[in-house]
């Protein structure tokens, strides 16, 4: 290892739709130079077409099985997916961003490059093999994200999101880092194969594991548990996501948890399924995720139901969501369930992308320019304003309370079947009694738009950009409720077992 | 027969779809081209739906006109359609009602206040798509998906062209029926799971041959898999049936929901509960069926005198007739948890005749409250001197829905109280205070048709009422006709069902206890799991 590596070592070729990405967002931060200031909008369009190309990129990349930078980073179907929902998530938001900007007054062409940069923080996150890449991306994930939260400068609000945000995130990238340090202490390694095999070994020597492992797994999950919120971590999301500039909500709420529950997965299920307390079937964090998954299902859904304010709601609604996931993920502990619960992970990812982004274009089609009208009682009346779009959202709505012919639908059903199969029927009933509490504040919406009688919004903020991000995501949860097999078969290769170091 | 081309089955499956389809393309300003055509697709799923009868084989038991596609083939999924004798009537009878929902609707004055007609035709066919796919799916999880989808037309329906409480009776019927059907998905999915395969023949044989082992140690043992697989399901059925003591959206939804929603409400969708407790529950968990069918006869029992008691203190039309409901569909199903064949096939003909009499009610009601905008009992008295034509239907409807003999409810009512009083699982008490019901059917009913219909005309609104427009004739007609038909000649009716019911009855009727014959039957099995079932029942 005393030898200065040279570039071809570093064995690039898979990379590139990350390192495509950083190189791209680099670019684009000194292109945004040379753009007059009320042409911005070209910013985004290059934004738009570097987000392409590494899409393209990464669809070449799928099938491939392959590692990097001397091992710290895979190339795995699992990393792939999981950057096709990154990307997306980036393409809608900076669709949904260019005329929200313009008429709140915020364009600003650094926004684009930032949004490129925490959508490369949340792709690196998946193909993150060591320990150290993870912090490494999970900083490049957050720091932007603080600085977009507060774009709404000198709002009050935004700035009090971008400064909780911060301190939180500094808290957890701290427990994260100490938890790492303690693993490294238990196993001497930070790479995730080194990790899997040494706790294997003891595994099968049948000792306990070390108390360090088991607290050093511990804080890693306090760390990420922030990044995805679920409870009890997750007190910031409410305020954050209201005072972010709505499009920068939008990002958040799916490109935050999507890169948190990458590292989750990738920590826990593939180099950490066999850390055990004994001779049982089940990982020792099991336990764990599951009253975290129960304590967020039942918070999450239960607290929606008093909001008035559709971010706020849409916050309590993504942290019940991130419930569902944490439901496969706890089913993923069990020991032969790890691959099912991973694929069902994803797809449920998938389909909350497309769904709660829409969700979120139709907020932002009716907020106005000065960052107010996101009450509830804005939607009252929509259904006779704008018949398309509130019918399109009763649609979003559905998907999320997970009705049949949606894409949320699926999502759950895979979760809730995978839950079954490992044994954790509680969590499961727990999980469809919540989801009936959920419909309550999602038919609310409904109940807004349609059943009662109001002037109704004009929703002057649904401009062809926003409308083409609506039907896109429309498209995106009707398809896969009607032939499930489109996001299904997409996940049939991923496999949790790692790629050697 | 299974083949991936367009079969009849499939064909009038999503007629009603195509339609819906169709009138996207309309405008909303083309009023009657939208009505006209909603009917005309209603109309030709009728004629469909009997198209069906008659290619239908009366004397086979298992799935007819089967179609079956791969759907997610890694799952066990798949799009797989059929109908026995189970659903055949159940189908028709949906077939039926949707014509005559839609042709009653043309006359309403609600769209002058809420407009949106198009939007209301097309749920309209949204929902007779998601209805007719209920009954002739033959896939777990396409029923589920069929089942869901049926919740949302009709929360809009009540929602948006609902009476005054109208936003708390959609939303209480929304998240009360998903709270039922949400456990009943969990079951599925365990079922699927463990068997491998979503497709219900697959699974019934399973079962039977013993290769999906479900356990079953008494009602609520802590290993009795059948038993919690069985509360799943038929909790999500009583839901919707509804089942005392889970009725309480009924009243709300039956009261709130437009004419023709409650005819629907009523008419089929009521039904899709007790059509699934004999699909689903009878042949999938035939001992815990066994075991819980006095539970829940009592239950029904306590449901047909509850309905009938509370619908005579009713002070108005629409919420006694939703009451009764309460009480006719505890008669269908004591006939169903009598586990014989007279009791099932009562109850299945129950099911259509309830569909046809208090959809007929119901649709009176409405013509009253189009009229004079109340449906208070006091505010009528001597209709029939006014609308002539309006009290003769009334008095046959009313008859119809009281079991007088010659009409179909009769005939409905007996079998199933021969059925219970032949049942070895039930008998004498449960019959006895079930035919006490059908003398307070006749007190409540005779008591709101001497209120609304005889008497003088005291109130002066009342003198002018207009006559009966011909599409309103249209409606009530050829109810009066199946009326008459079944009752008079249920032959056919019954002969639908009879080869599949003695087949589902086999099934069961091997776990009821017999006596010394069953103890020493259960010994010769040599199995633990029988003879805990067989005492969880006594």
């Amino acid at each position: 290892m005393t030898d200065i590596p040279v570039l071809a070592d570093l064995n690039l070729a898979w990379t590139w739709p990350v390192v495509g990405l950083g190189l791209g967002a680099t670019f684009l931060l000194v292109a945004d130079l040379f753009i007059p200031r009320d042409r911005k909008q070209q910013t985004a369009w290059l934004a738009l077409a570097i987000l392409l190309v590494s899409f393209l990129l990464n669809l070449a990349a799928f099938p491939v099985v392959d590692s990097a930078f001397f091992g710290m980073f895979v190339v795995d179907p699992f990393s792939a997916f999981l950057n096709l929902i990154a990307l997306t998530t980036a393409f809608i938001s900076i669709l949904l961003s260019v005329d929200y900007l313009q008429r709140s007054g915020m364009q600003r062409g650094e926004f684009y490059a930032l949004i490129l940069f925490t959508t490369a923080g949340v792709m690196l996150m998946g193909h993150a093999n060591d320990l150290v890449v993870v912090f490494v991306s999970l900083e490049l994930l957050s720091i932007p994200l603080y600085i977009l939260a507060a774009f709404r400068y000198p709002d009050v609000k935004s700035s009090e999101s971008g400064m909780k945000y911060l301190v939180l995130g500094a808290f957890a990238s701290a427990f994260f880092v100490f938890g790492a340090a303690l693993i490294y202490g238990a196993t001497g390694s930070t790479s995730l194969p080194h990790i899997f095999e040494v706790v294997a070994r003891g595994f099968a020597a049948g000792g306990a594991p070390e108390l360090l492992l088991l607290v050093g797994t511990g804080l890693v999950l306090v760390g990420l548990g922030f990044k995805v919120a679920v409870v009890p971590f997750h007190m910031w999301t409410p305020d954050v996501y209201e005072g972010a500039p709505t499009p920068v909500t939008a990002f958040m709420s799916v490109g935050a948890k999507v890169g948190g529950f990458a590292a989750l997965l990738r920590i826990l299920v593939f180099a950490l399924p066999v850390l055990s307390t004994g001779a049982i079937e089940a990982s020792a964090w099991q336990q764990v995720v599951s009253l975290i998954a129960a304590a967020t299902l039942i918070l999450g859904n239960v607290v929606a139901i008093a909001q008035q304010n559709v971010k706020r709601l849409l916050a309590y609604s993504s942290i019940a969501h991130a419930g569902y996931i944490m439901m496969a993920l706890a089913a993923a502990g069990h020991a032969g369930f790890g691959e099912q619960a991973t694929r069902a992970a994803l797809v449920y990812m998938l389909a909350y992308m497309f769904t709660n982004l829409g969700a979120f274009a139709v907020a932002i089609a009716i907020e106005k320019g000065d960052g107010s009208g996101s009450d509830l009682e804005q939607f009252v009346g929509l259904g006779r304003s704008r018949p398309l779009l509130a019918g399109v959202m009763a649609f979003f709505m559905l998907s999320l309370t997970g009705i049949p012919l949606t894409a949320g639908f699926i999502g759950k059903w895979l979760i809730f079947q995978v839950t079954i199969e490992a044994g954790l029927v509680p969590l499961a009933i727990l999980g469809v009694l919540t989801s009936v509490v959920s419909a309550y504040y999602y038919i609310g919406i409904i109940v807004r738009m349609f059943l009662r009688e109001g002037e109704g919004d004009p929703a002057a903020g649904g401009t062809g950009l926003v409308n083409g991000a609506v039907y896109l995501t429309f498209a995106g949860t009707l398809l896969p409720g009607i032939f499930p097999y489109l996001m299904i078969d997409l996940t049939r290769v991923v496999s949790t077992t790692l790629v050697g170091g | 027969m299974e083949s991936a081309g367009l079969s009849l089955l499939t064909s009038v499956l999503f007629l009603p779809l195509l339609g819906a389809v169709v009138l996207l393309f309309l405008r909303e300003e083309q009023a009657g081209h939208i009505k006209w055509t909603a009917f005309g697709f209603s109309l030709a799923t009728f004629f469909g739906t009997l198209l069906l009868w008659l290619a239908f084989d009366s004397s086979a038991s298992g799935l007819q006109m089967v179609q079956r596609v791969d759907w997610l083939p890694q799952y066990g999924i798949s799009y797989y359609v059929g109908v026995d004798g189970l659903s055949l009537l159940l189908v028709v009878l949906t077939g039926f009602i949707m014509p005559l929902a839609i042709l009653s609707s043309f006359r309403s004055q609600i769209f002058e206040e809420r407009g949106r007609i198009r939007l209301y035709y097309l749920f309209m066919l949204l929902l007779e798509w998601a209805m007719i796919g209920v009954f002739v799916a033959q896939d777990l999880f396409l029923f589920y998906i069929f089942w869901e989808v049926t919740l949302v037309p009709m929360y809009f329906l009540i929602g948006i062209w609902g009476a005054e409480e109208r936003i708390y009776a959609a939303v209480k019927f929304f998240l009360y029926t998903m709270a039922g059907s949400i456990l009943m998905l969990l079951a599925i999915l365990f079922l699927g799971s463990r068997g491998g395969s979503f497709a219900l023949p697959e699974l019934i044989a399973m079962v039977e041959s013993g290769a999906l082992e479900l356990p079953f140690t008494g009602l609520l043992g802590a290993g009795s898999v059948q038993s919690f697989l069985f509360l799943g399901f038929f909790i999500a059925f009583a839901i919707k049936v509804p089942v005392w003591p889970f009725h309480s959206w009924l009243p709300d939804a039956h009261v709130q929901a437009p004419t023709a929603g409650s005819v629907i409400l009523a008419g089929v969708l009521l039904k899709m509960g007790t059509y699934g407790l004999v699909r689903f529950n009878l042949p999938l968990f035939p001992e815990a069926s066994v075991a819980w069918a006095p539970a829940i006869a009592v239950l029904a029992v306590i449901g047909i005198l509850y309905g009938a008691w509370v619908s005579y203190a009713q002070t108005d039309v629409k919420k006694l007739v939703a009451y009764s409901s309460v009480s006719h569909l505890g008669f269908v199903v004591l006939g169903i948890f009598a586990l014989n064949a007279q009791g099932i096939e009562g109850g299945l003909l129950q099911m259509v005749n309830h569909g046809i009499s208090t959809g007929g009610l119901f649709l009176l009601v409405g013509m009253l409250y189009e009229r004079r905008h109340t449906k208070a009992l006091d505010a009528f008295g001597g209709i029939w001197k006014v609308m002539p034509f309006f009290g003769a239907a009334g008095l046959i409807v009313v008859l119809s829905s009281m079991g007088l003999p010659g009409l179909n409810g009769f005939v409905g009512e007996f079998t199933i109280l021969l059925g219970s009083m032949g049942s070895e699982v039930l008998g004498f008490f449960f019959t006895m205070f079930a035919a006490l019901g059908i003398i307070l059917a006749a007190v409540y009913m005779l008591y709101m048709f001497q209120k609304v219909f005889m008497g003088d005309v005291d109130k002066e609104e009342n003198r002018n009422l207009p006559r009966l427009h011909w599409q309103e004739i249209a409606v009530l007609v050829p109810i009066l006709l199946v009326i008459l038909l079944i009752g008079l000649q249920p032959g056919p009716f019954f002969d639908t069902m009879t080869a599949t019911v003695d087949d589902l009855v086999a099934g069961v009727g091997e776990f009821i206890p017999r006596g010394e014959d069953m103890v020493a039957a259960t010994a010769l099995r040599d199995s633990p799991v029988l003879s805990a079932g067989a005492q969880g029942t006594r």
